[in-house]
């Protein structure tokens, strides 16, 4: 079973806010799922690279040239924030 | 027979020849939905107005009689984690519950050019992240098939639509096995292609090395159509990938494999005989079956469940409450932005995707990247190795789309492993990016089967082909 400090360590990482019971409940299915997962443990991947995509990958390049400003597409993003002010996005203080 | 249950190759003809109109077909469907859907569901938008212009549109062309493309006036619905623009985009989450999509995604711009009728945005479960549709924050869709059973996640309400004719087909996506299942539960067609397919261009981010854009359609003809207009190397996705359009052996020629590890023990017999009857059917149009062996397949979901909230636990960190959706920005409790986040992420997210944040977040986290992640991605090395084994000496690999029938409400809500099991027989097709269909398997009336039929990575027409050819069986 993970540790209670383990959840919060976690979830301070992740940006998570959790109420105590949500502690408790996350302790116990994340140690289920670990115990799951830790099958692996008995494979030998010795020697054995890792896959990080099914399909083989290559870049893909463009001209860096600047697009065509579009004031109504900014203003669209702009207006989806939940707080702004003027043509900035609104946040709290840091401290 | 009522025109809602047309597949797009009958209603395609419906309209050519002037039987009904575009208008008429998407009047009969948003009617039945209007009857049908506060019960099943499977609907968090409609949108009516857009749907009925789109119609016109299509009739207008229709009356000139062109030479106009397969998917022309034919009624839709989009997993509601696909982009539409200017209309909602929940991904069934309280996070995404007033966002508007501000661009098409790339698939829906080919549906478009089609000039298809996009009825609305179906349910699933939030984010993508579940296996049964009963973790949206919109309600849980029913199964139209036995409505006290779940209908399957995560594309829970692209499957349902079609089964209960509230659309003529839907897109879903499927990142383990998120159109497949549904589809065997609810009793229709569902493909998942190779992955690179299909751009993800506008298809909100799960886990972004897995995740495939798929079809869900009443026959594995309708697939194929749908697969054929949506199917692009777009520029918008540097992972996608051309299908070469080269047709499967013929179905007497065809090497049939059947993996040992995928018949396993607490498997529903009833599920297995359905199974080893429609290989059968195979072998009765000549073709060759073999038992093979895909060894690491037990290892699969174990490593799917590292690397899929891994690349979740990432891609969803850009919701914070600061550029849109959700947001506790002007709760009067939030002093920081530290609280903003904190706040805006627990009471945003549904308990599913945060136990999935936290997973990934455990095994990306220093101390644990090694033991986890990267080990993960050694073992999907191996599952890959097994599969292009195999392939060497068979064309397509068949079992159960899933070891049971759809289960009961409630029945697997509050145990995350036995949820995850779910998808044993699906994911691991996602690991290796092979193209996957489950068609049903079952005679109609009984509670759905599907038979999983499995392709070599971008031999999705082979796959498709198959598909066809079993279908062509129960007509027979």
């Amino acid at each position: 079973m993970i540790s209670k400090e383990e959840v919060k360590r976690v979830a301070g990482l992740a940006r998570l806010g959790l109420s105590d019971e949500e502690i408790e409940k996350f302790r116990k299915d994340l140690s289920s799922i670990l115990d799951y997962i830790n099958q692996l443990k008995e494979l030998d991947v010795s020697g054995v690279e890792p896959t990080t995509h099914s399909v083989f990958l290559e870049n893909i390049l463009r001209e860096d040239e600047p697009g065509k400003p579009d004031s109504e597409r900014a203003g669209r993003l702009l207006s989806a924030a939940p707080a702004n002010q003027e043509r900035y996005v609104k946040v709290k203080a840091i401290f | 027979m009522d025109i809602t249950q047309l597949t797009i190759e009958q209603a395609g003809k419906g309209l050519r020849n002037m039987d009904f109109s575009a208008q008429e077909l998407t009047r009969s469907f948003l009617d039945r939905i209007e009857s049908e859907d506060p019960r099943i569901n499977s609907y968090i938008t409609v949108c009516e107005e857009e749907a009925f212009l789109q119609a016109k549109k299509a009739d207008d062309l229709l009356k000139k009689g062109a030479d106009l493309p397969a998917l022309t006036g034919i009624p839709c619905a989009i997993k509601d984690i696909i982009m539409v623009e200017g209309v909602k985009c929940t991904a069934a989450s309280k996070m995404l519950e007033n966002y508007v999509a501000s661009y098409d995604a790339g698939a829906v711009k080919c549906l478009k050019q089609q000039g298809v009728v996009i009825l609305g945005k179906t349910n699933l479960d939030q984010f993508a992240a579940g296996s049964s549709g009963e973790y949206s924050a919109f309600g849980k869709t029913l199964n139209p098939r036995d409505e006290t059973r779940i209908p399957g996640g995560s594309s829970s309400g692209s499957a349902a639509s079609v089964a209960a004719d509230l659309c003529v087909f839907s897109l879903g996506s499927d990142t383990g096995g998120s159109v497949r299942l549904p589809a065997s539960f609810c009793g229709v067609t569902g493909f998942k292609p190779s992955y690179g397919a299909v751009s993800r261009s506008g298809l909100m981010a799960m886990a972004s090395s897995l995740d495939q854009i798929g079809i869900l359609a009443k026959s594995a003809m309708d697939a194929e159509t749908v697969f054929k207009a949506i199917s692009q190397k777009d520029g918008l996705d540097s992972t996608s990938v051309v299908v070469p359009e080269i047709k499967g052996k013929d179905v007497s020629k065809l090497k049939i494999g059947v993996p040992g590890e995928y018949f396993v023990k607490g498997m529903d017999p009833e599920v297995e005989k359905t199974i080893r009857d429609s290989i059968r059917r195979f072998e009765g149009m000549g073709a060759e079956v073999q038992e093979i062996s895909l060894p690491h397949t037990k290892y699969a979901l174990a490593a799917y469940y590292i690397i899929m909230p891994s690349e979740l636990s990432a891609n969803l960190a850009r919701f914070d409450g600061i550029k849109y959706g959700f947001s506790k920005e002007s709760d009067p409790g939030t002093k920081t932005l530290l609280d903003v986040y904190l706040k805006t992420r627990q009471e945003g997210f549904g308990e599913e995707i945060r136990r999935r944040i936290m997973l990934g977040t455990y095994s990306l986290s220093a101390g644990y990247y090694d033991a986890y992640y990267l080990k993960a991605q050694k073992v999907r090395t191996l599952v890959r190795q097994d599969f292009s084994r195999a392939f060497e000496s068979v064309d397509l690999i068949m079992s159960p789309t899933s070891p049971t029938f759809p289960f009961k409400f409630g029945e697997k809500e509050d145990d995350p492993v036995l949820m995850y099991l779910s998808d044993i027989f699906t994911i691991s097709a996602n690991l290796a990016g092979l193209p996957a269909i489950s068609v049903p398997a079952a005679k109609p009336g009984s509670l759905p089967v599907g038979l999983q039929i499995m392709g070599k990575p971008l031999g999705d027409f082979a796959v498709l082909s198959a598909a066809k050819k079993f279908e062509e069986t129960w007509k027979k």
